[in-house]
């Protein structure tokens, strides 16, 4: 016969088996999904290239060199890779004007749908989804489409007689940003309408009772009210932007290059796979560095305010 | 009665609030006009959906008449914004900003006018003590309980020293006895600051104990306006009468109309001296309404006759239901009790209702 001690012993290691049970399928998900090629691309970037693509399996930490310095071919001293830092800050740089951008027409979006009636707020919301339908090419092209020397923007400027001769938009760091803020708008909208959506309006009309005019209700109510949306939206815009592949390869032509064209190049022509795969951590460690800066500095702020 | 265009912290002046358009416009306000006076407690009393909020709120600002005037001290404010007007609110929710201290949310207004930093500072500190919450000056507004928040909520409003303050149910959140302090709390402010209270409430209880005047409305319109005294024992209407207190009504003939009293004879056939309603307008039958306490039960032969139906025992006083003989209606007579006797009647007793000079009013419809 157990004792009531042992029973219960039993119990527990049943108990704790059965979680393991249920809670294998996530973490087989994880791993396999995101620990386990992580994994292999930080193997990788610590390997020789091979001739065709591919590594072959010797340590070298030449990729890692690569990724800031060049080396002089005849004698090898290094110096700073110019081309690969310009990459890097042009990215950073296209990825915060993007959410700038995004910010600025998706905040009073975001007002406007809030401030609706209950009934007609799903349809806005409805309307700000619709182009997620639409595959990312596709709409990339769309915008081709209409920023070309041909396209409806010129052909309209050029009848107007506003220009004699076609402005060059496409293939510029405009076109990536117009590109981009078009195609991540929403990303900003849905998470600063959800916060917008909370916002209790009568605080809103204490402000106005207070003396507040338009702008300081908009700068010391309604933005420290909806900064969680702020933040969460600019956080899902500037990720996708400074890793966007589509819209820099299509409206930026050859020579503006992004971060993952970059990338992509040390895939394909470059046949550099350990190249490729430390530029591919640099990227996650600069997002991991500006959202940290970032979230930091939002946050001071509220302390100081509140 | 006349009043002196100088003395008026704020005149409304045919004010007419409008909702919605074409088929499904709906008049909130309908044509209004009222006085208040400078340094006066005012409330604004009726049911919800009376129009006593949106009253509130078009002096405040937050929505703009469809037609009329607002005076605040001869200056038409009607169509200026809120941060133009030299009134503040008190919210039914409080409105609190949720991301500032106590004390942030009771400067903000004075911040919001420029004021230099050290009279802010100053300002503050002498709202906090006045509303007693110097203790919780640095905490958050999630931190505290309703009732201090209710106080923050005053403070705030009261800091930028407005000509007028509004209050919009704000004792509605609070438990009975909170509220009842409050109230106490309420009229202590006013008569400290001497500030122009305009108070938005539904119930009667609140309004008669603390206002000097009260504007009694029902369905966008002002029925009266009167002090507590007038409101209570000189109800114009039978909305005025039957909204505040308990009251019977009795239908009677009106002969005599002179110097606000007449003579109304009763269906039993008595005649009693009532006082007339202003504004009534001579005609044969009217309704003529008693308070229960202003009647008295006897034994003997009275100005009316009935049955006791029920005694209901209230503590401080007897409510004795009595079924009038002829009419069938009920009457109530309410008796202050007395220790260990009791009220020297009982269901089923034939009892006469006695009402003396000067206990009823004719009202005017």
């Amino acid at each position: 016969m157990a004792t009531a001690e042992e029973i219960a012993r039993a119990a527990d290691r049943r108990d704790i088996r059965n979680r393991w049970y249920l809670s294998a399928p996530a973490l087989l998900t994880i791993f396999f999904a995101a620990v386990g090629p992580l994994a292999i691309v930080l193997v990788y970037s610590f390997l020789t290239p091979g001739s065709y693509g591919d590594v072959k399996w010797q340590f070298s930490p030449e990729a890692w060199v690569s990724v800031l310095f060049e080396r002089d071919i005849f004698d090898d001293t290094l110096s700073l890779a110019g081309a690969h830092i310009s990459i890097f800050w042009r990215s950073v740089k296209l990825a915060i004007i993007t959410t700038l951008i995004t910010l600025a027409l998706g905040f009073p979006t975001a007002y406007f749908m809030a401030t609706r009636s209950e009934k007609t707020r799903d349809l806005w919301l409805f309307l700000i989804t619709i182009p997620f339908w639409t595959n990312l090419l596709i709409r990339t092209f769309a915008v081709l489409q209409i920023i070309r020397n041909e396209g409806i923007v010129n052909t309209v400027l050029m009848k107007l007689g506003i220009v004699s001769a076609p402005i060059q938009i496409l293939y510029t760091d405009v076109a990536i940003l117009i590109g981009m803020a078009y195609v991540y708008l929403p990303l900003m909208v849905l998470p600063v309408y959800a916060s917008m959506e909370k916002l209790d309006f009568r605080l809103v009309e204490a402000g106005y009772d207070l003396y507040a005019s338009r702008w300081q209700v908009l700068r010391r109510i309604i933005f420290p009210l909806v900064k969680p949306g702020v933040i969460a939206g600019s956080i899902l815009v500037f990720i996708p932007a400074i890793g966007a592949y589509v819209t820099p390869s299509v409206l930026g032509g050859g020579k503006n290059m992004m971060l993952s064209n970059l990338i992509e190049l040390q895939f394909g022509q470059g046949r550099n796979w350990p190249l490729g795969s430390a530029l591919s951590i640099t990227v996650m460690l600069i997002v991991m560095v500006a959202l940290l800066v970032y979230v930091r500095n939002a946050g001071s702020q509220e302390v100081r305010h509140g | 009665m006349p009043e002196q265009p100088g003395k008026n912290a704020i005149e409304v002046r045919g004010v007419r609030k409008v909702f919605g358009s074409g088929e499904a416009a709906v008049a909130a306000l309908d044509t209004v006009s009222v006085s208040i006076r400078e340094n006066e407690f005012f409330t604004l009393l009726g049911p919800s959906g009376c129009g006593k909020t949106t009253l509130l709120r078009l002096i405040a600002g937050f929505d703009y008449p469809s037609a009329g005037e607002i005076l605040l001290y001869g200056d038409d404010i009607a169509l200026l914004p809120p941060f133009k007007r030299p009134v503040n609110t008190v919210f039914q929710s409080y409105a609190l900003f949720p991301h500032m201290t106590v004390a942030q949310n009771i400067g903000f207004g004075l911040e919001m006018l420029r004021k230099p930093k050290a009279e802010v500072k100053a300002r503050v500190a002498e709202m906090l003590k006045l509303v007693r919450m110097e203790h919780l000056a640095s905490r958050r507004t999630s931190q505290i309980s309703g009732g201090q928040q209710q106080r923050v909520a005053l403070a705030r409003a009261l800091a930028p020293q407005p000509k007028v303050l509004l209050l919009d149910e704000p004792l509605s959140a609070l438990d009975y006895k909170l509220r009842k302090e409050m109230q106490i709390e309420l009229k202590r402010l006013q008569n400290q600051t001497g500030i122009t209270f305009i108070f938005v409430t539904h119930d009667q209880e609140e309004a008669l104990t603390m206002s000097d005047r009260i504007a009694v409305m029902s369905s966008g319109k002002i029925l009266q306006v009167g002090s507590p005294w007038d409101i209570y024992d000189k109800p114009a209407d039978r909305f005025v009468a039957d909204f505040i207190g308990e009251t019977n009504f009795l239908t009677a003939s009106i002969a005599g109309v002179e110097n606000g009293k007449a003579r109304a004879t009763l269906k039993s056939g008595a005649t009693i001296t009532a006082s007339v309603a202003d504004g009534f307008q001579p005609k044969a039958e009217a309704t003529v309404v008693v308070r229960p306490e202003h009647a008295k039960l006897t034994k003997g032969k009275a100005e009316l006759s009935g049955t006791v139906e029920n005694i209901v025992y209230f503590g401080t006083d007897t409510h004795i239901h009595v079924r009038l003989d002829g009419s069938n209606d009920l009457f109530i007579v309410r008796q202050q009790n007395a220790r260990s006797a009791g009220c020297g009647f009982e269901a089923g007793d034939k009892a006469g209702i006695a009402i003396g000079d000067d206990a009823a009013q004719v009202l005017r419809d």
